[in-house]
């Protein structure tokens, strides 16, 4: 599965908490401690194990489209192929 | 599963703020759809490039700074007359995209003649219909598209049918206008029907770029302040208790629309 990450504008985020419904990894949650300028307890993203792939769907919820999304560039096929052998070797 | 970190300059941007929405933060009350709407629209309009040539007539409701929120030239239409004044901005000046975006307190109660006479009109506007059962700018009344039994600030005990009459359903009601071309109802609860919505925004844009007639999109939208609910519950309301009564899909889809598509 292709590795993702996301930026949370954490300025932006009210809090809403509707992100944290829809990621699929679960890999969203809300800060319970910090706040943020408007006072919200802004969405963070947990992800130690880089479970985020990048699926975009937290973006497509958000109402203050406070979520960048990144993923890795996709490899051609064959390298990938090579790469697991390599590492098989 | 892999534990190596890749540089965040090394992965591809897959997401990020379209262009046609302005960087402002918005006032909108925390998991409002208002917002979720605006990005559509600007979505749409990034991507058939109109953004220079768009004109947005803003109403009077939550959405009365809508002008704010997107990179484009807009302007401020009394209430409920969005329509009106589109029609004129579209007469003079065809060329330009014109598109209204009304709440329901808007559209459906005190502008309801203009968008009706807008549509028999067949004016060449778009129009985004963001219905969310209530008033929500002046603090939670009901609104002519509250449901039955529904609790607002001026209807505490329940919306009573016997004393102020039935929820109009616009979709419905736009779709016996010989004038409209293109009229939808979608709902912004979840990711996949936030994804059928923007569809519909890009064609009702496209209806207006080929000069077809004219087109409204319907939003089921969540007001979660007025409702009394959290952000989270307020989407599962949408869902269970607004799209059975608002039944999604396509009203209207003028012969002249299904061939360009």
């Amino acid at each position: 599965m292709a590795q993702g990450t996301i930026i949370i504008d954490h300025d932006r985020c009210k809090g809403c908490e509707l992100c944290t419904t829809v990621c699929p990894q679960g890999v969203i949650e809300m800060d319970e401690v910090a706040l943020n300028a408007k006072g919200y307890h802004p969405a963070i993203l947990v992800d130690p194990n880089h479970h985020c792939t990048g699926c975009a769907i937290c973006s497509v919820i958000c109402p203050d489209v406070c979520i960048t999304v990144y993923r890795e560039i996709p490899q051609p096929r064959k390298n990938k192929l090579e790469e697991v052998t390599s590492h098989g070797a | 599963m892999t534990t190596v970190t890749i540089p965040i300059e090394d992965m591809q941007l897959i997401y990020d703020r379209p262009e046609a929405l302005a960087c402002t933060h918005t006032h909108y009350c925390p998991g409002c759809t208002h917002s979720i709407a605006h990005r559509l629209l600007a979505e749409a309009i990034d991507e058939l490039g109109l953004r220079e040539q768009t004109i947005l007539v803003a109403p009077v409701g939550c959405s009365v700074f809508a002008y704010n929120y997107f990179e484009m030239d807009g302007v401020e239409a009394a209430h409920g007359r969005a329509p009106a004044m589109a029609t004129g901005i579209k007469r003079v000046s065809p060329h330009n995209t014109v598109i209204t975006y009304q709440g329901d307190g808007d559209l459906a109660s005190i502008g309801i003649a203009e968008i009706i006479h807008a549509a028999a009109r067949g004016e060449k506007i778009t129009t985004i219909f963001v219905n969310n059962a209530i008033y929500g700018m002046t603090g939670g009344q009901m609104a002519p598209t509250s449901l039955p039994h529904q609790k607002t600030t001026s209807s505490p005990l329940g919306r009573d049918t016997d004393l102020t009459g039935s929820p109009l359903k616009i979709s419905e009601l736009m779709s016996q206008i010989d004038g409209a071309v293109y009229v939808v109802r979608r709902s912004l609860h979840d990711v996949k029907h936030i994804r059928q919505a923007k569809k519909a925004i890009l064609t009702a844009l496209k209806v207006q770029q080929a000069g077809l007639g004219f087109g409204i999109v319907e939003l089921l939208s969540t007001c979660p302040t007025n409702w009394g609910m959290t952000p989270v519950d307020a989407m599962h309301w949408v869902e269970t208790a607004m799209v059975p009564f608002f039944p999604l899909g396509d009203y209207k889809i003028a012969d002249s629309v299904r061939q360009l598509e």
